[in-house]
């Protein structure tokens, strides 16, 4: 299949290419960025006047929901909500039904995934068996099998013993470690950030040391073990600070913030609504600011959807005894221009931070426009809106964006050069 | 991004009146004087010898309870069945909800059996505004506490034994004292007191007990009683459940007692016509000394007392409140 698209702003964060050009695709590969190629001719154009023309998005962390829970998603249905929101390329979450801390769960969703995906789907194995924090799981058979790194998610290891050999174990096969720093016992039985809405409300704090002591240990321990780590979904300002130290020292640590921390607040909790019910929780304004700036000066160098849907009645009981989580992926590309609109972010570094950075930060070869690259691209129109939550496709409705008018509108999603998204 | 229409107070109809009782919050002065006025007039009710007044004859409310309690419960009974409603009375802790069946499942249930109303206790914050947004807006929802978030009742029968005793909430200073931070009665009453005019609103507590942001209830934190007590009108005792012993929040009901307890040498900092509350079950011993419970100027049968007026108050003006949006909604219905 040979695709011409006409006529788009190319941005392309790894290459610094900012420029009206057409884009030339080949048997699922970019063959040329400019000028035509001799002797290609196009089977199918793509006007994209008035479109920008960016690598696919690259998200590190969204919950498939599949093996196991497929009242809340599958891996159909995430990733086809996935190339919605302009993404190409997701990194699954090991918390399935079996856990994915076996070879066979690997293949099960990577066979599902070729099958029936929407988009490229890299596992992230589980850290420990079972994820229960004691017996670490196969890693390097689970990296045979296609898991491109390792967490433990929330859950806490047994003990810091456990967890210093476990990344020692990690770094003598170079493999990449992703922490979610949260300490357990500071954290324990919280709903919402420690802060005036928490306590207004009568909802047990979550407070900011939480994330910092996990963290502070985490970092020592990472400096100790010299394994490769990347710590995923920051929420405090205090904790961006910790990862500038480290990072400024000479620590080669990433990290990635949820989009939807970047706009909400734990205001948002005020009315009790569930569908700000999210783990780690939603901070407070000034927790904001700081990891807005961090995303700014590159200290986090990814944003991720921390897609994790739900059926409706998980968000259907009282705020305490609902599930966390927020279903987004389908609007991470909107989000992300609502960013740009505030003037929090410009689009280069806002494309930057969806793509490259993530993609380096797992080590995996997507995120870029080039030729011989895959083409795997997102073509937008920055002038149109996106009504969120017209045409939803995750099975999750449980996000909290449903009913707003977003700046952007994904037009193209094209996966390998094959569309997997279009809404003309 | 553009925001959505903002929504409508939950617990107010068209005209601004209650429909639901949920949490003083958002509720303007004049209405918690309206409560209290109407409160102080079924106070003259249940004084007579026949106590019964017909305001909600054919009515029935449903005293949901999730959580155990005696007196909220057996009050809201009381306040009920002198309005003439029908009542019954679920401990759902020990029916359905151990068989597995939702929440929403249980009130639908219960709906289905045309009740008018649901009094709500809930270990969980939020959970009468859960319920209130998930049930059929013709029921009435009133809180009977959830969690720590809310227990407008007693804040506001606090009010009323306050006003009754005290007189003018603009002249007053008022504490109180103890476990702050799992207390929906302090949270009511710091609403309470401020919406009503209070000029000195104390909270006395160590600060294991003191939750973060107070500020914004307009209250000054102590953690020193010495202090915190000098020349106050109202002092207001928590209850220290046992729990608070583990996880670190306290030593030992001693050092608590020996630190916070309302002693009679610290009632003595107070002003010396003081009133003495505490929401119940007390703790002798723990929090306050057995003489000053048990002193004429302890107003904790008082406030038993005034708990039923004040339910009877809320349960009335909602369910008027709740009569009132079926006429505008009907009316609406007539104009399209």
């Amino acid at each position: 299949m040979r695709i011409q698209i006409n006529g788009a702003r190319i941005i392309d964060p790894a290459s610094g290419m900012d420029q009206q050009a057409d884009i030339f695709i080949r048997d699922g590969k970019i063959v040329a960025i400019g000028d035509m190629p001799r002797e290609f001719v196009a089977e199918q154009m793509i006007d994209a006047n008035g479109l920008i023309a960016a690598p696919g998005l690259v998200d590190i962390s969204t919950s498939l929901r599949e093996p196991g829970y497929g009242r809340k998603g599958t891996i159909a249905t995430e990733t086809r909500a996935g190339a919605a929101g302009g993404v190409t390329s997701v990194c699954c979450t090991p918390q399935t039904k079996p856990i994915l801390d076996t070879p066979a769960v690997v293949e099960l969703i990577l066979d599902k995934a070729r099958d029936e995906g929407s988009c490229k789907v890299y596992p992230l194995g589980a850290f420990s068996q079972g994820l229960a924090g004691e017996q670490l799981a196969e890693l390097v058979t689970l990296r045979d099998a296609g898991c491109i790194a390792f967490t433990n998610g929330l859950v806490p290891f047994a003990s810091n013993r456990i967890l210093g050999r476990a990344l020692e174990y990690a770094a003598t096969f170079d493999l990449t470690v992703i922490f979610q720093p949260q300490d357990a016992s500071l954290a324990e039985g919280g709903l919402a950030h420690e802060g005036p809405t928490a306590t207004f409300r009568g909802l047990t704090g979550i407070p900011e040391s939480a994330e910092t002591v996990a963290l502070s240990r985490d970092l020592l321990l990472v400096e100790q073990s010299g394994v490769r780590a990347h710590f995923s979904q920051i929420t405090t300002a205090r904790g961006a600070r910790l990862i500038a130290k480290a990072q400024a020292r000479g620590l080669p640590v990433t990290a990635d913030v949820a989009m939807y921390q970047l706009i909400l607040t734990d205001e948002a909790l005020m009315d009790f609504s569930s569908f700000y019910h999210v783990l780690p929780p939603l901070r407070s304004l000034e927790d904001r600011e700081g990891l807005r700036e961090a995303v700014r000066t590159g200290v986090i160098s990814a944003i991720a959807s921390h897609h994790q849907p739900h059926e409706a009645d998980a968000k259907l009981a009282p705020f305490a005894a609902t599930e966390p989580g927020i279903s987004s992926i389908e609007l991470l590309l909107p989000l992300a221009m609502s960013l740009v609109e505030e003037g929090v972010l410009d689009l280069p570094t806002a494309l930057a931070r969806l793509t490259t950075g993530p993609a380096a930060a797992m080590q995996i070869n997507a995120g870029r426009l080039a030729i011989g690259a895959a083409a795997d691209i997102v073509l937008f129109d920055p002038n149109a809106q996106t009504l969120a939550g017209e045409n939803w496709l995750s099975k999750g409705s449980n996000c909290p964006f449903i009913g707003h008018h977003l700046p952007g509108l994904v037009r193209y999603t094209l996966l390998n050069g094959r569309i997997t998204h279009k809404n003309l | 991004m553009t925001p959505l229409a903002p929504k409508c107070p939950l617990q107010l109809n068209d005209q601004g009146r209650l429909r639901h009782f949920l949490s003083l919050d958002g509720l303007p002065r004049e209405m918690l004087t309206e409560i209290l006025d109407t409160a102080d007039s079924f106070l003259e009710v249940g004084a007579r010898a026949v106590k019964k007044v017909p305001l909600m004859r054919g009515m029935t409310v449903c005293n949901v309870f999730f959580e155990n309690s005696t007196r909220t419960r057996t009050t809201f009974e009381l306040a009920a069945k002198r309005l003439s409603a029908d009542v019954i009375t679920l401990n759902v802790s020990t029916s359905s909800t151990s068989k597995g069946e939702t929440l929403t499942d249980t009130l639908r249930t219960l709906e289905a059996m045309a009740a008018d109303m649901f009094v709500v206790r809930h270990a969980d914050s939020g959970a009468a505004h859960f319920i209130a947004e998930h049930v059929s807006p013709n029921v009435a929802i009133i809180n009977g506490g959830d969690g720590r978030h809310s227990h407008p009742t007693q804040g506001m029968l606090d009010m009323l034994t306050i006003r009754r005793h005290k007189g003018d909430f603009t002249k007053l200073k008022v504490a109180i004292v103890g476990d702050i931070l799992h207390s929906r009665v302090a949270r009511s009453n710091m609403l309470a007191l401020k919406t009503l005019g209070c000029p000195d609103i104390r909270v006395i507590a160590p600060k294991t007990l003191l939750p973060v942001g107070l500020e914004q209830y307009g209250v000054n934190v102590y953690t020193d009683i010495t202090e915190g007590l000098k020349d106050v009108d109202v002092i207001i005792m928590l209850r220290l459940q046992r729990e608070r012993m583990q996880g670190g929040l306290l030593p030992s009901e001693g050092e608590f007692y020996r630190l916070y307890g309302l002693s009679e040498q610290r009632l003595a900092l107070a002003h010396p016509e003081a009133i003495i509350m505490h929401p119940g079950p007390i703790n002798r011993g723990v929090e306050i000394d057995s003489l000053v419970a048990d002193c004429p100027r302890s107003m904790i049968l008082n406030q038993v007392t005034y708990g039923i007026a004040i339910r009877m108050a809320v349960l009335s003006m909602t369910m008027s409140g709740q009569n009132e949006q079926r006429q505008l909604d009907a009316e609406k219905q007539e104009s399209i």
